[in-house]
């Protein structure tokens, strides 16, 4: 205790440093750093057999958005691409609004129930969100197969003639990405609901307001925040799912992280395969950023 | 019956319309396609859609198949290794950013610690795909590391919440306590700090073991040929006319993952 404030203090400091530096040098090793390498490889030449030429070119960033006529060299949008791209965030926005219509009357099924119930279903809601993603893309593609459930049904109550084709489709795809990350909105919006103060419904109903007009003036605002997490926890894992697209939409249908895969493998264009990977990391972090913006808005807010 | 829906006793405030049939709908939903992958995977049938008794036999097809048991062990040691060390960085961590104020780099420590549940996986996985590439042509060196590597990254943050959350709510007078009475700083740490953090410290390597044995992006980005885990494998062989052995690895998959869930969270909850 005899030695100088400043001192300790530095101690403390190394120490936390110390205590910090496993932690960092694995994730810099496995993680941060190499998404630099992705940037710096976004500015190479690609090599004939995949891989890159280390000579800087801008060509790939420009392939991006644009592509060159290989005969009169015209320059036109490179529709491939920005079609992919519109329709992961098409299908990713599908698969939120689904999920949101389900969700919300979830989250407050749950958050209206007796408290000594609440846990149990707040389990039942946990337990799909923690099980293997392939599984329940798995388990999905079973259902919605010509051969599966749904379909063996309907034909055997002669509501249909043929198998409807739902697998390998966009709407497969976002039933999958709903399927499986569901849980990720009921969560947060259950959240906020929890904490709701029913008071304040009562004091709308005592004004004559309808039940739909105390879910949308009263309820709905109250959870904002809520309803924003999951959203966001919902769109953002859709816009760079891979795994639900290649199993559920069945190579055709393809979504942007299979787009990027397609640069790795077949394509062999590892530089437009980093480029578009950094694509995909400005979009999820303008979102997330965006988040977290109205998420300490709404903080202050409330004090 | 009219005036008695209106009277105030029997006017819920809670009820919406329409919001328990969908509620309902949304768990059926969530559990219905699991109920008829794991009935399938008991079908005496070689198919995934038409029911033709209950058999074993897919099970003990999944028990003799060398692919399997090899995808298993391989899923099962990445697992463990990436849990332990995740589990052991993740612990130091939690000591070094709970229990000071704001200190200087904080934002960018968590955003590092939170970066692989930010960062799209795919990204991630391409990520690790090129960098490991230039590793392997320099040193030559292309066995499970990678793997384990790769997974105890992303295993961190997932086991770092629960440790943290357990740290933020310990009462520090017991340490303070044990080093008034000349208890050096590692005595009180394994006597005092560690038997009230334990129950965190098991959260986090739940969580971080079920998150490394559910993995199938970035494994099969960061994976060398024949090095295939349990979900990589399966994978794999969605491409191909599926039989319910499938179905049946996934079974027990499930189980072992509803286990260690309800495990974690009735320890969380007493916790």
């Amino acid at each position: 205790m005899t030695e100088p404030v400043n001192s300790r203090m530095h101690k403390a400091a190394v120490n936390r440093w110390l205590l910090l530096a496993p932690a960092l040098v694995i994730l810099c090793f496995a993680a941060s750093g190499p998404l630099l390498i992705v940037l710096v490889y976004s500015f190479l030449q690609p090599g004939d057999y995949g891989g890159v030429v280390w000579n800087f070119s801008i060509e790939a960033w420009f392939n991006v958005l644009f592509q060159e006529d290989i005969f009169d060299e015209t320059v036109t949008f490179a529709d491939a691409h920005l079609s992919i791209f519109w329709r992961s965030v098409r299908l990713s926005f599908g698969t939120t609004v689904m999920a949101f219509v389900i969700g919300f009357p979830t989250a407050y099924f749950i958050a209206t129930r007796p408290k000594q119930q609440r846990d149990m279903w707040l389990l039942l809601i946990i337990i799909p969100f923690w099980t293997n993603l392939l599984i329940r893309t798995f388990a999905i593609m079973e259902v919605i197969r010509n051969e599966g459930v749904i379909n063996s049904a309907l034909l055997a109550a002669g509501v249909i003639d043929s198998p409807i084709q739902i697998l390998f489709t966009d709407f497969a795809i976002m039933l999958g990405m709903l399927y499986v990350y569901l849980p990720l909105m009921v969560l947060p919006i259950y959240a906020s609901m929890e904490r709701l103060d029913f008071s304040i419904v009562e004091a709308g109903y005592d004004l004559y307001a309808s039940r739909f007009k105390v879910l949308r003036r009263i309820i709905l605002p109250l959870v904002k925040p809520g309803v924003i997490a999951g959203s966001i926890l919902v769109f953002v894992p859709s816009l760079g799912a891979y795994v639900t697209p290649r199993v559920l939409g069945g190579g055709k249908n393809l979504m942007v992280g299979n787009l990027i895969e397609l640069q790795f493998g077949q394509g062999r264009n590892w530089p437009l395969g980093s480029a578009l990977a950094v694509t995909l990391l400005v979009i999820v972090m303008v979102a997330l950023l965006f988040y977290v913006r109205v998420a300490t808005k709404e903080d202050i807010k409330h004090g | 019956m009219a005036d008695a829906a209106r009277s105030p006793k029997a006017f819920s405030l809670k009820r919406q319309p329409g919001f328990s049939s969908l509620a309902i709908a949304c768990f059926l939903m969530l559990y219905a396609p699991i109920v008829v992958l794991v009935l399938y995977s008991f079908n005496a049938g070689t198919s995934i859609a038409i029911w033709e008794g209950f058999s074993w036999r897919w099970y003990e097809a999944a028990w003799q198949n060398e692919q399997i048991k090899d995808a298993a062990t391989r899923s099962l040691i990445v697992a463990a290794c990436a849990t332990t060390v995740a589990t052991t960085v993740a612990t130091l961590a939690g000591l070094a950013t709970t229990r000071t104020g704001k200190f200087r780099g904080q934002t960018a420590v968590f955003a590092i610690i939170n970066q692989p549940l930010m960062v799209p996986e795919i990204v991630t996985a391409v990520a690790l795909l090129i960098f490991f590439a230039i590793i392997k042509v320099a040193t030559g060196y292309t066995g499970l590391v990678y793997l384990i590597a790769a997974h105890a990254a992303f295993c961190i943050p997932f086991a770092y919440l629960p440790i943290r959350a357990r740290l933020e709510g310990m009462d520090l007078t017991l340490e303070h306590a044990a080093a008034d009475l000349y208890a050096t700083p590692w005595k009180t740490f394994r006597r005092v700090t560690l038997p009230l953090l334990w129950p965190g410290i098991l959260a986090g390597a739940m969580l971080a073991f079920v998150i490394s044995l559910d993995d199938v992006v970035i494994t099969e980005f960061v994976k060398t040929a024949g090095q295939d885990t349990l979900p990589t494998y399966m994978l794999g062989q969605l491409r191909r006319v599926v039989t319910p052995e499938i179905n049946a690895i996934s079974t027990v998959f499930l189980a072992i993952s509803v286990v260690l869930v309800c495990i974690f969270f009735f320890l969380n909850r007493k916790g």
